[in-house]
């Protein structure tokens, strides 16, 4: 099996040839394959950038529905959207530890070049390290990406409304429950994938259409409820959750049922919470297809709180998520 | 036909209309008491109805000195201990399970025979908590230990049954109960007739399943006992629990275990409250087994978990809980374990 060593990262002959055939093969795109020290990025005509960054350390790197070459450039894109920016570019860095299997990072870095391409995104410059042996875990990336925001545009968790629908883009928990599952945390038979994926596509769409939207939140660690409290808490609002509405696979409930978990708790990779005017929320659930669903409203408050109407019809707090004792999971 | 909303509507209605005089209704088990905050039945209820918890959940429930005792097993050489989760986040003098690698979370009692067969060189200790409804397992794990002559097994028995406890809350002066929301889980195996003896404390009680539509048809029927003058105990959970219970897990556990007086957390000692493994199976029984040595641990300074589970405090009477008592930083078991009441009121309420 072939594997990476120490040699693939010292910087010599080796190491140019293992970045030439084995990455920019696969992502060239008429900047990355330069191969300088930094990218240039000319001719950009906006007054707003969106910049950020994030570091993947998921382990099992390849786990049903997604791998960690998905989920560095999905979370980063996600992350740029969440402001309102059109993602344009993204930095990708690689550590990589000694002994490394070779076909598992191609598979990788083909599913990094598939997902930039269906979130319409370039790679622009890079880096790759290589660790010793027990220094790492397989490998770690970290991408960073910048996204333009046009004039009109006031996106923020500090901008929900009194009156705002509140919105999730789908089913929440498959991620963390899929891996789980990956790490046989979970021993019952079950079928769950990652939801890992791109969400910038849509809500560039409804930007052109100049649909309002208030706030938007990528529900990942901490759940639905620890991304809704930031948003409770910075806009200064009450957000009740209609516990009938939300939407959550059978087998995500099921897994919560048994094991004792909360859903609201549980991370996602391709969910997005959405605050806008209630005339926003019919594009918005066109947007995604029909998968998007209202949760909740909004309203003023001086003392903000995140509550739920329960199924039975009464009302409770959601807490904040404390003690939640999983290995990292994105 | 009606969906479960609406039925839960019309007892809400039901209720309102039927509440006349201010009561308090206990719910016994730490079950009821986390469904009951998490489906914000409270909300639902009008002001002249108190729910209160009680002392169900037994990890609340285990004194210092018990979780003192499992430390001391879980610090000693060549030792596996294996215990339901919540256990191991329970502080006792700066120090917890937790911190112990040798100690396992299993699901199963039967697991820990598992572990015995696949560590021959090691002794592994079960720690048995639980009421009625866990300990019958317990008692079948012992006895397939004692017939497949696994030597390196054994129990470190903290389990405690329902009734005396029960009987010395409705007999304390300063709680006044009108009602008892009963256990679910414990009824199925004791039975219905088990909670009669409530009545003669003149309190009413109703076993209960764990669904939002099962709490709120305890509510209702307690309420209407009350307004009406009626004492009884009702099974209104006959979809699992019948009138003399499960016989056959009551004689296993009477088999191999027996009556003792046993200290509960912030209660103190109720005779014949506990049970111990019987001498013909001492074997088994980690306390004899490995000669631990007892002393008695004070409950951490302005704890008042103990007053909590009998009902005369809530969590907010507290000036631990929120502060210097979180779920991330527990002082008290009612705050680790998932269905504590403390637990419940800071996620919840």
């Amino acid at each position: 099996m072939p594997t990476i060593t120490l040699n693939h990262g010292l910087g010599g002959k080796q190491m140019h040839e293992f970045i030439k055939n084995t990455i920019m093969t696969k992502l060239q795109n008429g900047i990355l394959e330069k191969m300088d020290d930094s990218a240039i990025l000319k001719n950009l005509k906006t007054n707003r950038l969106a910049l950020t960054t994030d570091s993947y350390v998921v382990s099992p790197l390849i786990f049903p529905g997604g791998d960690i070459g998905r989920l560095c450039v999905c979370g980063t894109v996600n992350d740029l959207t969440t402001s309102g920016a059109k993602p344009y570019a993204l930095t990708l860095a690689f550590i990589i530890e000694e002994g490394m299997d070779l076909a598992v990072l191609d598979t990788i870095i083909d599913s990094i070049n598939k997902t930039a391409k269906e979130a319409q995104i370039l790679i622009v410059t890079g880096d790759t390290k290589v660790v010793e042996k027990g220094k790492g875990d397989g490998i770690f990336i970290n991408t960073s990406g910048i996204g333009f925001i046009d004039d009109h545009i006031e996106i923020s968790t500090y901008n929900t409304k009194d009156h705002d629908d509140v919105l999730v883009t789908g089913p929440i928990g498959n991620h963390e429950i899929a891996m789980m599952k990956a790490r046989n945390l979970i021993e019952f038979d079950l079928t769950v994938e990652s939801d890992v994926r791109p969400l910038n596509i849509p809500i560039e769409n409804l930007l052109k259409q100049k649909v309002l939207l208030h706030s938007i939140k990528d529900p990942t660690r901490g759940g639905l409820a620890s991304a809704l409290y930031e948003i409770v808490e910075h806009s200064k609002v009450d957000i009740t959750l209609i516990e009938k509405d939300l939407p959550i696979d059978k087998v995500v409930q099921s897994v919560c049922s048994l094991v004792g978990f909360d859903p609201l708790y549980l991370a996602n990779e391709g969910k997005f919470i959405i605050t806008c005017p209630k005339e926003s929320s019919q594009h918005i659930i066109k947007a995604f297809k029909g998968t998007a669903q209202i949760i909740g409203r909004a309203k003023k408050s001086e003392h903000p709180k995140l509550l739920m109407e329960t199924k039975s019809g009464g009302i409770r707090k959601i807490g904040m998520l404390e003690t939640m004792q999983l290995p990292r999971i994105c | 036909m009606l969906n479960e909303y609406d039925k839960i509507q019309i007892l809400r209605d039901k209720i309102q209309k039927l509440s006349r005089t201010k009561v308090s209704f206990m719910e016994v088990c730490g079950t009821h008491t986390m469904s009951v905050a998490k489906h914000a039945i409270k909300s639902m209820l009008p002001e002249n109805i108190n729910i209160v918890s009680g002392p169900g959940c037994p990890v609340c429930v285990t004194s210092q000195t018990d979780i003192e005792m499992s430390l001391i097993l879980a610090r000693s050489e060549n030792k596996i201990i294996c215990t339901f989760g919540d256990m191991i986040k329970v502080p006792s003098r700066k120090d917890s399970l937790a911190n112990y690698k040798n100690v396992k979370i299993i699901y199963s009692p039967l697991d820990a025979l598992k572990i015995a067969h696949e560590n021959p060189g090691r002794e592994i200790i079960l720690l048995g908590i639980g009421f009625e409804t866990t300990t019958p397992l317990i008692a079948v794990t012992i006895k397939t230990a004692k017939q497949e002559c696994i030597k390196n097994f054994s129990v470190l028995s903290m389990h405690k049954t329902v009734p005396t406890a029960l009987k010395l809350i409705l007999s304390s002066p300063d709680i006044s109960l009108n009602g008892l929301i009963l256990p679910g889980h414990v009824s199925a195996v004791t039975g219905r007739k088990y909670f009669d003896f409530i009545k003669d404390y003149h309190t009413c009680g109703v076993i209960a399943g764990f669904e939002a539509l099962d709490i709120m048809e305890c509510i209702y029927l307690l309420t209407k006992s009350v307004e009406e003058n009626k004492v009884e105990v009702i099974n209104n959970y006959t979809r699992i629990v019948s009138e003399e219970g499960n016989q056959l897990a009551m004689q296993l556990l009477y088999e191999v275990f027996e009556d003792c007086d046993c200290k509960w957390r912030g209660i103190g000692e109720i005779p014949n409250s506990g049970l111990k493994i019987r001498e013909k199976f001492q074997a088994y029984d980690a306390k004899i087994k490995f000669d631990i040595p007892i002393e008695n641990i004070a409950e951490p300074k302005n704890c008042r978990c103990g007053e909590i589970l009998m009902a005369k405090k809530t969590p907010p009477d507290c000036a631990l809980f929120k502060n210097t008592c979180t779920p991330l930083n527990p002082i008290g078991p009612c705050m680790v374990s998932s269905e504590g009441t403390c637990a419940a009121y800071y996620k919840y309420l």
